[in-house]
């Protein structure tokens, strides 16, 4: 078992500039930040590492980190720009019983995160379901397209905190 | 004396009397009998899934039937609009008619049977194989993948399953010497103990070696039947949960309601045929009041009683099977057939030859 | 009738085709088992591409339950969302409200009363019996044996009545807050919940003679739709799927919450004693024994239930400090993970739901491979999914 702070340091040893930091202080996680697109690799190496075998994907969740200006757009609604959005992902080896957590931000104009999707399937449908509700583009996803929404909805990704919804779909009105 | 006589006596004319004659199996027995089949399965499954069923229409839910049969008749008749107009209505018919022309030769008494042909079962098995093509037609005409699923999983066992029917039937025939079913329950006369199931009406070695024989070819037949009704466990071409209704989804109304009266008459049906090979036909087991008493007119009402009641013995049996066991998949259902009911027939029929000879 | 003229232009050098058996084209079906069907456990659509009856492909759509959950969330208060979290996995909405409070008694550091605690067990345990009635009685209904269905919900029907008797619901209760319970329990419950688990016990040996053992049964189920444990643990099973394919992971044991290291009980695995190990009869088999480990642990649990107030704990205001949690309870349909952030207002900032019916489901296109269409249905049925679970 190990805690939280030794795979940070084996991290750090073997992809330094990949690694961010290890944020601690908030209850009750802590956690690792890592560099978006170097995340494959480094998810290949935690799950092969005898040291580590994180065999288990417990969890893969997009969030909306919300820390960029809020402007008004045209219309005077509430828009955010700049900042980023966070995909947390959540490991644990069933063979040496411990956890960790960590995250990838990316820019929110353009956000791309490298896909985990060979490496667990577990995280299959949870990255299709971080693109449908939060417009992340997961890069080298066998097939990335909506989940839970409608295949057809264009008026953007509903979990972001700046998302309007649109008046109209396909001809029926959307707010009641 | 048989009814025919007594309707040309009441009518005069041969061909009046034929024709009533012919109408009589229909409306005095299979309508009454389907009416009352739905009520006996539906109470029947609610009893033993310890619930009560139709409680209200009448005391207890008798009237039941009668409530279904009149909605029925006022629903409107929805046709999908791509389908094979001709097929599409001829299918049900199709279907009734096979099942309900088996009933012209079943021996309902010494006094009535529809027609006394000399190649009774042989007539049986080849009209009822009429239903395969109205269910291929069903299938086929509704334009819907699932029915058509549900057609070609029919045909495909019901023609697979007649063939244990048939050999079942041979052996019955090697022993007793005649096809035709009104002589076959007449020479299983006497008490319980002449009946086929039993070793037969004769006496002596070769009655005591058949017995286990019979009792093989007994459970054969019937389960062979049993996949010729579609009932369960070999219901796949209706399976509910898998193909929705199966062959019969599209249809609605009258013709839906012809669909669901053959499936009971031809569960009947079978079930005459096996009561009349093996028990006895309308034969009772403890011999006859009429006789005791004296009265000679009484004696085909009570036959008619006697095999009435064991045909609806066998058909419960059925309906008790359809509620307890699963249901079996395809490619086990044709397993069945060809690797373990057609062997076993075989060698059946061919000890029974031996024993026969001997 | 039908007529049918050919004509003689139908048949022409283009089109000439070459009847041989290299030459005809054979296209593969695809059968769409629809968004309303009997046998698929709510709305889920599964498109199969099928060769004749074998199927090539599964590929489930889903999305027709989605209520946004985790936007609704974000506008509630903290007590607030758990009428919500009940309506996700509808069949068994006191372990949704269960793992919540635990998530967020964690995130906040309150400590509850041990009555609280035990009264929770219970209707958990409870919760998870009812939950395998209805996974087992209409995974028998769906291969075709009708009976068992409705034993099953004779049965449940005992439970949801203890239920209604405790907090006014029978499915969406309402019942688990955050640091404590909504209602202490009614004066009877102990007694009529004794009196359930002696009546309980011989009704599994009647559904095992009934069905478990069955032959026709075991021929439909055993073989069908494997898993081997490595890929089973790659796909992120959880729950009694995991365990069917061999491994002893149960999360009351090896990530404990709440007070479930008191209680003694076993862990069943399947062992492959019909088929291989991993099939569709060790993952129905497990769901069975589960049911027998409940009931063990609701009797030392009803015994050693202590008096207390149930209410004390009770927080006036939720706000959690600003940090994130992952915590995770074991649902009847496998691991619940409740992941919220907070930023210290008391609105929560985000809850993901990690549903295990989403996770389980997306490994039927590899389970189904192969086999015939009667086969999904029983292997559908084995996984044990709610699509108000799938979907949230």
């Amino acid at each position: 078992m190990k805690t939280t702070e030794e795979i940070y340091k084996i991290l750090k040893e073997k992809y330094p500039e990949s690694t961010g930091d290890l944020i601690t202080g908030q209850p009750v996680e802590e956690f690792i930040s890592i560099a978006p697109l170097k995340i494959s690799e480094i998810c290949l190496f935690l799950r092969d590492n005898e040291e580590l075998l994180f065999d288990n994907l417990m969890n893969l969740s997009g969030v909306d980190d919300a820390n960029g200006e809020n402007k008004k757009d045209e219309t005077g609604a509430n828009t955010i720009e700049g900042g980023t959005l966070g995909v947390f992902y959540h490991l644990e080896s069933t063979k040496l019983r411990h956890k960790l957590t960590i995250k990838a931000a990316a820019p929110r104009e353009n956000p791309e995160v490298a896909s985990v999707a060979e490496i667990w399937y577990c995280a299959n449908w949870h990255e299709r379901e971080a693109f449908d509700l939060y417009g992340i583009n997961f890069l080298n996803h066998p097939d990335l397209r909506r989940i839970l929404m409608p295949y057809d909805w264009d008026a953007g990704y509903p979990l972001r905190k700046d998302y309007k919804n649109p008046e109209f779909y396909q001809g029926m009105k959307v707010p009641y | 004396m048989t009814i025919y006589n007594f309707l040309l006596k009441l009518t005069g004319s041969g061909i009046l009397a034929s024709f009533i004659q012919s109408l009589l199996p229909l409306f005095v027995f299979i309508l009454p009998f389907a009416l009352f089949a739905v009520l006996l399965e539906r109470k029947v499954s609610a009893h033993m899934q310890d619930r009560l069923g139709p409680m209200r229409v009448g005391y207890h839910g008798i009237l039941q039937t009668v409530a279904d049969i009149l909605k029925l008749i006022q629903k409107e008749d929805i046709t999908p609009t791509d389908t094979d107009k001709p097929l599409f209505n001829i299918a049900p018919i199709l279907v009734f008619a096979g099942s309900y022309a088996v009933f012209a030769a079943i021996p309902f008494s010494s006094a009535f049977i529809g027609t006394n042909i000399s190649l009774g079962l042989f007539y049986i098995v080849a009209v009822s194989s009429l239903v395969v093509a109205g269910i291929l037609m069903a299938g086929w005409a509704s334009n819907n993948k699932y029915s058509l699923l549900g057609a070609m999983r029919s045909a495909a066992q019901i023609v697979s399953y007649e063939i244990p029917t048939i050999m079942v039937i041979l052996t019955i025939v090697m022993v007793s010497g005649t096809l035709n079913l009104n002589t076959l329950s007449e020479m299983q006369t006497g008490h319980f103990w002449n009946w086929y199931i039993l070793g037969g009406p004769g006496a002596g070695l070769s009655k005591f070696l058949l017995i286990p024989f019979m009792v093989i070819g007994f459970i054969i037949i019937y389960t062979s039947t049993l996949a010729e009704v579609n009932r369960t466990p070999f219901d796949i071409p209706e399976a509910e949960s898998e193909l929705v209704a199966g062959y019969h989804t599209e249809y609605s109304g009258m013709k839906f309601a012809m669909f669901f009266l053959a499936e009971y008459a031809n569960m009947f049906a079978v079930s005459a045929i096996v009561v009349a090979i093996f028990f006895g036909g309308f034969q009772s087991p403890i011999g006859y009041l009429g006789n005791t008493l004296g009265i000679h007119w009484l004696i085909p009402i009570e036959q008619f009683f006697w095999f009435t009641m064991k045909g609806m013995f066998f058909v419960f049996v059925q309906m008790w099977l359809r509620w307890t066991l699963p249901r079996l998949r395809v490619d086990q259902l044709m397993a069945v057939c060809w690797k373990y009911m057609i062997p076993i027939a075989f060698v059946n029929l061919i000890i029974i030859g031996l024993i026969t000879y001997i | 009738m039908l007529d049918f003229e050919s004509e003689k232009e139908m048949i022409t050098e283009e089109n000439n085709i070459d009847y041989k058996s290299g030459n005809i084209k054979t296209e593969e079906m695809v059968l769409n088992m629809g968004p309303q069907h009997p046998s698929t456990h709510g709305v889920l659509r599964l498109e199969l591409e099928l060769d004749g009856e074998i199927i090539l492909n599964v590929i489930p759509h889903i999305g027709y339950l989605h209520r946004c959950f985790e936007k609704h969330c974000e506008a509630m208060t903290y007590p607030q969302v758990i009428p919500y979290t009940d309506r996700m996995d509808y069949l068994a909405s006191m372990y949704n409200e269960f793992g919540y409070a635990v998530a967020v008694e964690r995130l906040c550091s309150i400590e509850i009363p041990e009555r609280v605690e035990y009264i929770r067990v219970i209707m958990g345990e409870f919760q998870r019996i009812a939950s395998h009635l209805v996974a087992l009685g209409t995974y028998g209904a769906d291969i075709g044996a009708v009976t068992p269905f409705l034993f099953c919900f004779r049965d449940r029907e005992k439970i949801l009545s203890l239920f209604e008797m405790t907090c006014g619901a029978r499915l969406l209760y309402n019942y688990i807050w955050i640091g404590g319970v909504s209602h202490d329990l009614h004066p009877d419950f102990i007694r009529l919940a004794k009196e359930f688990v002696t009546y309980f016990k011989p009704k599994i040996k009647e559904l095992n003679d009934l069905l478990t053992n069955n032959k026709i049964f075991i021929q439909r189920t055993a073989n069908v739709g494997v898993m081997p444990l490595e890929t089973a643990i790659n796909y992120g099973f959880t729950g009694p799927n995991l365990r069917a394919s061999g491994l002893k992971w149960d999360l009351r044991r090896d990530d404990p919450y709440s007070i479930y290291n008191k209680f003694d009980f076993d862990i069943p695995i399947g062992d492959g004693r019909m088929g291989t190990v991993g099939d569709s009869w060790d993952r129905y088999y497990v769901r069975v024994l589960e049911m027998e480990q409940s009931l063990k642990i609701l009797e030392q649990a009803l015994n050693q239930i202590p008096e207390g107030d149930v209410t004390s704990a009770v927080p006036k205001r939720v706000k959690p400090p600003v940090g994130q949690i992952y915590s995770r309870v074991e649902n009847p349909r496998g691991e619940l993970g409740y992941f919220i952030m907070s930023n210290g207002t008391v609105n929560p900032y985000r809850i993901k739901v990690r549903g295990p019916s989403f996770v389980n489901l997306s490994a039927l296109g590899e389970l189904c491979r192969g086999h015939m269409i009667a086969d999904v249905i029983a292997i559908l049925g084995s996984i044990d999914i709610v699509l108000g679970d799938v979907d949230r």
